[in-house]
C-alpha cells in the first residue's frame, strides 16, 4: 500500500539505446549469427517475400502463355515447370515459412516470454529454409522439374523425368521440412513452458492457438512426405521399386502418401491465418472476439479431422467406393468448425464500432473471400461432383481461393498490422488502401471466372487450349486480373520500402490492441519486456490500461512526465 | 431472352447431355448450388450490412459481449443439418450416377445377344455391370501422350488381335458402354465431360466407368491428369454412330487387322528367308 505520491505509470517501456561497443550487434554480419528471435523473425519475413515475388512473376508469364487460346509464349515443357516451381515456392517457400516467420516474432512477445525455448535451433529453421530456397531455384540454371508441385509417380520416377529437377524439388521439401519441423517443435516447447504467469491455456490468443496446432500438425504430416520423397529418391537413383507397377510397386501408394501429407499441410497453410483475423477483428471492432472457445475449440477440431479426409485428393482413383463415401462425410464434417468460425468472425464485428484501417480491410477481403472457398470446397467434397470437377480450372480457383483470399489476405492484414511494432512506423494509409482494392478486385478477376472454365471443361495443368466455346474471354479476363492483382502486391511492397524512412513514428500501442506485444516499445528491446506482467484475461493490455487509469485518476501529470513500465508493479 | 436462362445455366453448371450418368451428376450439381447460393448470398449479405450499420461514427458505443452459447450451439447444429441433408440427396443419386443402365430397345443387337465379348476375367467388385450383363466392354488404355480404344472380338485366347482405335473411339448409340481404363506408362486421366465424369488411369490398376449416348454425335474430351510435355494435346473423341453403322465400322476394323497380319507375315516369312529368324525377330 502506497503511503507516499507514486509516479504516475504509463503504458509504455522506456527507450534502450544500443550500447556501440555491444559485441556482435553491429552490422550485417550480426544478422549472420543471430538467434534473436524478432531478428530471425525478420529474416523470415524478408525471405519469404521473395519468394512470394518469384512465385507471382512464375504466375504472371503463365496467365500471360493462357491469354490467348493455342498462344506460343512458352513452349510446354516451360510451361510445366513453371507451374511446378509456383506451386512448391507458394506453398513450401511462402505460406508456410511466412507463418512460421509471424510466429518467430511474435509468439514470445504475447505470451510474454523473453525469446524462444531454443534460439540456436530457431536460426537453424531460417538457414535450413534458405538452403532448401537456393538448392530448388538452382535447378533454374539446369533443368527445373516438371511433374507438378505434387510430383505424382511414375510421371517423377527416373524414367519420365530423367532430370535433376525432380530431385531438385526432392531437397526442396526435405531442407525445408526438417526447417518446419525444428520450428515447430520450438513452438511448441515456447508456447507449453514459457508463458506469463496468469496466461493459462483459457488466455492463450487466438493466434497462439493457430501457432500451436500449425506445429502439432507440421510435426505428424510432414514426416509422412519427407519418407514419402525419400522412397521417391531412392526409386530415381538406388534401384528401389516403391512407386514402379512394374516390379510390384503402386503408383497409387505415392498419391496416399502424398495426399496424408497434403491435406493437413493445406490446414498448416490457414490455421495461424485464422489467429490472426481472431487478433485482428476485435481490435479493428473494439470488442471482444465474440465466441472464444468456439474459435480455440474449433481449430483443435480442425486440425484433427483434416487427417481424416485426404483420399477427397483421389476421388477419380479405383478406389473402393466405402472409402469415397467415408472420406466424403469426414470433408462434410470438417467443414462445420470452419464455417463456425466464420460467423463467429462476422458476429465479433456485428454491434462494433468498425474503423475501416487497413488491417481490417485485409480481414474483410478474407472473410468475403474465403467463404466462397468454402463453399467450391463442399462441391469438390460431393464425390460425383468432383468427378467432373477435378483437375480442371473450378479446383484452381477453390485452391486461389482458399490460399490467397485466405492465408494471403490473412498475412497482408498482419504485416499491417504488426508492421509498426517491428519497425516503429506505421505503413502509409492511403497505399494501403490501394494496395487492398488493387488485390482485392484484381483477386476477383482472376479467379472468379476461373470456376467456370473448368465448369466448361478445361483442365488444370495446360500449356494451350482451344478457342472453343467462352474460354478465350474467360481465360483472358483471368489473365488482365492477375496483373492487376500483381500490382496491388507490389503496391504494399513499396508502401512497406518506403515507410521505414517516411512512416509515421508509431509508439508502442498505435492500434489500442489487446495482446502484450503492444506492451512493450516499437520495436521492441532485446529482451522484449523489462517486467513480464501478470496476465488476468485473455486480452491483457485491456487490463493493464485499466489498471493504469485506477491508479491514476485524481492524479496530476506534471509535464507529460513519464514512468518506464517496468517500475510500476502491475498486478504483482 | 429464350435462350438467356439455358445460357445462363450452362455458365454455373458442368458440362452434360451425352449420358445419363452426366445428367444425374449435372442434377446432383445443381441442388448443391443451390444450397451455397442461399449460404452465399446469406454469408455475405449479413457481412455487408454488418459492416454498414456498425461502422464507426460519432458516439457509437461497441457492445462488449462475449459471445453468446445458444447463438452458437444453434448455428453449428443448422451447418451439419445442411450438410448432412446434401449427404443424403448424394446417396440418392449415387447408384443413377455409377451403375450403368440396360442397353435401350434399339442399341447394338449383336451386344445385346452376345454381351461384354472381351473374354477376359476381371475379378474386381468395383467393376460394374448393367442388370442383364450385358455392355460393349471397351479397353480405354493411356500413354504418353494418346488414347488407344481396344474393342471386343479377339479372335484369340489371349486377347490378342482384337480391333483398336487412336484418339477417336467409335461406339453405338442407345447401347450400355463400360470401359476398362489402364495406363500403359504414367498416370492418365479419362475425361468426356459430357459423358460423364473423369476416370484415373493408374498403371497397375484397373478402373471403371460407363456411358448410353441416346443420339448420334461427337463428343470431345481430353487427358486430365498431369502427364508430362504433352498432355495439352492428348485429346480424346467418342463418336456415337447407330447401331448398324458401328457393327459395320467393327467388321472393318477386324478385317483390316486381318489383312495386314496376313501381309506382315508373309514379309516375316520373306525376311527369315534371307537373313534367318534371329535376325528378323531382334533387329
Amino acid at each position: 500500500m502506497a503511503t507516499y505520491a507514486a509516479p504516475v505509470p504509463q503504458v509504455a517501456a522506456h527507450h534502450v539505446e544500443h550500447d556501440p561497443s555491444e559485441k556482435g550487434q553491429q552490422g550485417w554480419t550480426s544478422w549472420i549469427t543471430t538467434t534473436d528471435h524478432k531478428r530471425i523473425g525478420i529474416m523470415y519475413m524478408v525471405l519469404t517475400f521473395m519468394f512470394f515475388c518469384l512465385g507471382g512473376v512464375e504466375a504472371l508469364i503463365m496467365r500471360l502463355q493462357l491469354g490467348a487460346p493455342n498462344n506460343t509464349l512458352v513452349s510446354p515443357e516451360t510451361y510445366n515447370q513453371l507451374f511446378t516451381m509456383h506451386g512448391s515456392t507458394m506453398v513450401f517457400l511462402f505460406v508456410v515459412p511466412a507463418f512460421a516467420g509471424l510466429a518467430n516474432y511474435f509468439v514470445p512477445l504475447m505470451i510474454g516470454a523473453r525469446d524462444m525455448a531454443y534460439p540456436r535451433l530457431n536460426a537453424l529453421s531460417f538457414w535450413l529454409l534458405l538452403a532448401g530456397g537456393i538448392v530448388f531455384y538452382a535447378s533454374l540454371f539446369w533443368n527445373p522439374p516438371e511433374a507438378g508441385w505434387s510430383s505424382y509417380a511414375p510421371l517423377s520416377s527416373a524414367i519420365y523425368s530423367p532430370s535433376g529437377g525432380q530431385d531438385a524439388w526432392i531437397y526442396l521439401i526435405h531442407l525445408t521440412g526438417i526447417s518446419s519441423i525444428v520450428g515447430a517443435i520450438n513452438f511448441y516447447a515456447t508456447i507449453a513452458n514459457m508463458r506469463a504467469r496468469g496466461m493459462s491455456w483459457g488466455r492463450l490468443p487466438l493466434f497462439i492457438w493457430g501457432i500451436l496446432t500449425y506445429s502439432v500438425l507440421i510435426i505428424f504430416a510432414m514426416p509422412v512426405i519427407a519418407g514419402a520423397v525419400t522412397m521417391l529418391l531412392t526409386d530415381r537413383h538406388f534401384g528401389t521399386h516403391f512407386f514402379d507397377p512394374s516390379e510390384g510397386g503402386s503408383a497409387l501408394l505415392w498419391q496416399h502418401l502424398f495426399w496424408f501429407f497434403g491435406h493437413p499441410e493445406v490446414y498448416i497453410m490457414v490455421l495461424p491465418g485464422f489467429g490472426l483475423i481472431s487478433e485482428i477483428l476485435p481490435v479493428f471492432a473494439r470488442k471482444p472476439i465474440f465466441g472464444y472457445k468456439a474459435i480455440a475449440a474449433s481449430t483443435v477440431a480442425i486440425a484433427f479431422l483434416g487427417f481424416l479426409t485426404w483420399a477427397h485428393h483421389m476421388f477419380t482413383t479405383p478406389t473402393p467406393e466405402v472409402i469415397l463415401v467415408f472420406v466424403m462425410l469426414s470433408s462434410f464434417l470438417i467443414a462445420v468448425p470452419t464455417g463456425v468460425k466464420m460467423l463467429n468472425w462476422v458476429a465479433t464485428l456485428w454491434a462494433g464500432a468498425i474503423e475501416f484501417k487497413t488491417p481490417l480491410l485485409f480481414c474483410i477481403g478474407f472473410l468475403a473471400l474465403f467463404v466462397i472457398g468454402g463453399i467450391s470446397g463442399v462441391f469438390l467434397a460431393v464425390f460425383p461432383v468432383d468427378w467432373q470437377l477435378n483437375e480442371t480450372y473450378f479446383v484452381v480457383a477453390h485452391i486461389h481461393f482458399v490460399l490467397m483470399g485466405g492465408s494471403v489476405f490473412t498475412i497482408f492484414a498482419a504485416i499491417y498490422y504488426w508492421y509498426p511494432k517491428i519497425t516503429g512506423r506505421m505503413l502509409d494509409e492511403r497505399l494501403g488502401k490501394l494496395s487492398f482494392h488493387l488485390m482485392f478486385w484484381g483477386f476477383l478477376a482472376t479467379f472468379l471466372i476461373q470456376h467456370v472454365i473448368g465448369l466448361d471443361g478445361m483442365p488444370r495443368r495446360v500449356y494451350e487450349y482451344d478457342n472453343v466455346g467462352h474460354l478465350a474471354l474467360y481465360n483472358q479476363i483471368s489473365t488482365v486480373g492477375a496483373f492487376i492483382l500483381g500490382t496491388g502486391v507490389v503496391t504494399t511492397i513499396i508502401n512497406a520500402w518506403r515507410s521505414l524512412k517516411h512512416g509515421v513514428i508509431a509508439g508502442s500501442d498505435p492500434w489500442k490492441a489487446n495482446t502484450l506485444e503492444w506492451f512493450t516499445s516499437s520495436p521492441p528491446p532485446v529482451n522484449n519486456f523489462d517486467v513480464i506482467p501478470l496476465v488476468r484475461s485473455v486480452e491483457p493490455m485491456k487490463d493493464i490500461r485499466r489498471e493504469v487509469q485506477r491508479r491514476s485518476s485524481g492524479a496530476v501529470v506534471a509535464g507529460g512526465a513519464t514512468v518506464p513500465a517496468g517500475a510500476t508493479q502491475v498486478g504483482a | 431472352m429464350s435462350h438467356l436462362a439455358p445460357t445462363l445455366l450452362a455458365f454455373f453448371t458442368p458440362r452434360s447431355g451425352g449420358s445419363p450418368n452426366a445428367d444425374e451428376i449435372n442434377t446432383l450439381y445443381k441442388i448443391t448450388l443451390v444450397i451455397a447460393l442461399v449460404i452465399f448470398i446469406a454469408f455475405e449479405g449479413g457481412l455487408g450490412y454488418t459492416l454498414w450499420r456498425y461502422r464507426a461514427r460519432k458516439g457509437a458505443v461497441p457492445h462488449q459481449t462475449h459471445g453468446n452459447t445458444r447463438l452458437e450451439v444453434a448455428w453449428t447444429l443448422a451447418a451439419a443439418v445442411v450438410l448432412i441433408g446434401l449427404a443424403v440427396v448424394t446417396f440418392t443419386k449415387l447408384a443413377a450416377i455409377q451403375d450403368p443402365s440396360n442397353s435401350g430397345p434399339n442399341g447394338d443387337r449383336v451386344i445385346a445377344e452376345s454381351g461384354d465379348e472381351s473374354g477376359v476375367l476381371y475379378a474386381s467388385n468395383e467393376r460394374k455391370l448393367p442388370p442383364n450383363g450385358k455392355s460393349l466392354n471397351i479397353t480405354v488404355i493411356g500413354k504418353q501422350f494418346i488414347w488407344q480404344y481396344v474393342y471386343p472380338g479377339s479372335g484369340e485366347r489371349d486377347g490378342l488381335g482384337a480391333p483398336y482405335s487412336y484418339e477417336e473411339m467409335v461406339v453405338p448409340t442407345e447401347t450400355t458402354v463400360t470401359l476398362d481404363i489402364v495406363s500403359q506408362d504414367v498416370v492418365h486421366s479419362w475425361w468426356i465431360p459430357e459423358l460423364g465424369g473423369k476416370f484415373m488411369a493408374v498403371p497397375g490398376y484397373h478402373n471403371y466407368t460407363w456411358f448410353k449416348i441416346p443420339k448420334p454425335g461427337i463428343y470431345r474430351g481430353q487427358c486430365a491428369a498431369l502427364c508430362g510435355r504433352g498432355h495439352a494435346r492428348m485429346i480424346a473423341t467418342v463418336k456415337a454412330v447407330p447401331p448398324a453403322q458401328f457393327d459395320a465400322w467393327l467388321a472393318y476394323q477386324k478385317q483390316e487387322l486381318k489383312e495386314a497380319n496376313a501381309e506382315a507375315a508373309v514379309e516375316r516369312a520373306k525376311l527369315n528367308a534371307q537373313t534367318g529368324p534371329a535376325r528378323v525377330e531382334n533387329p
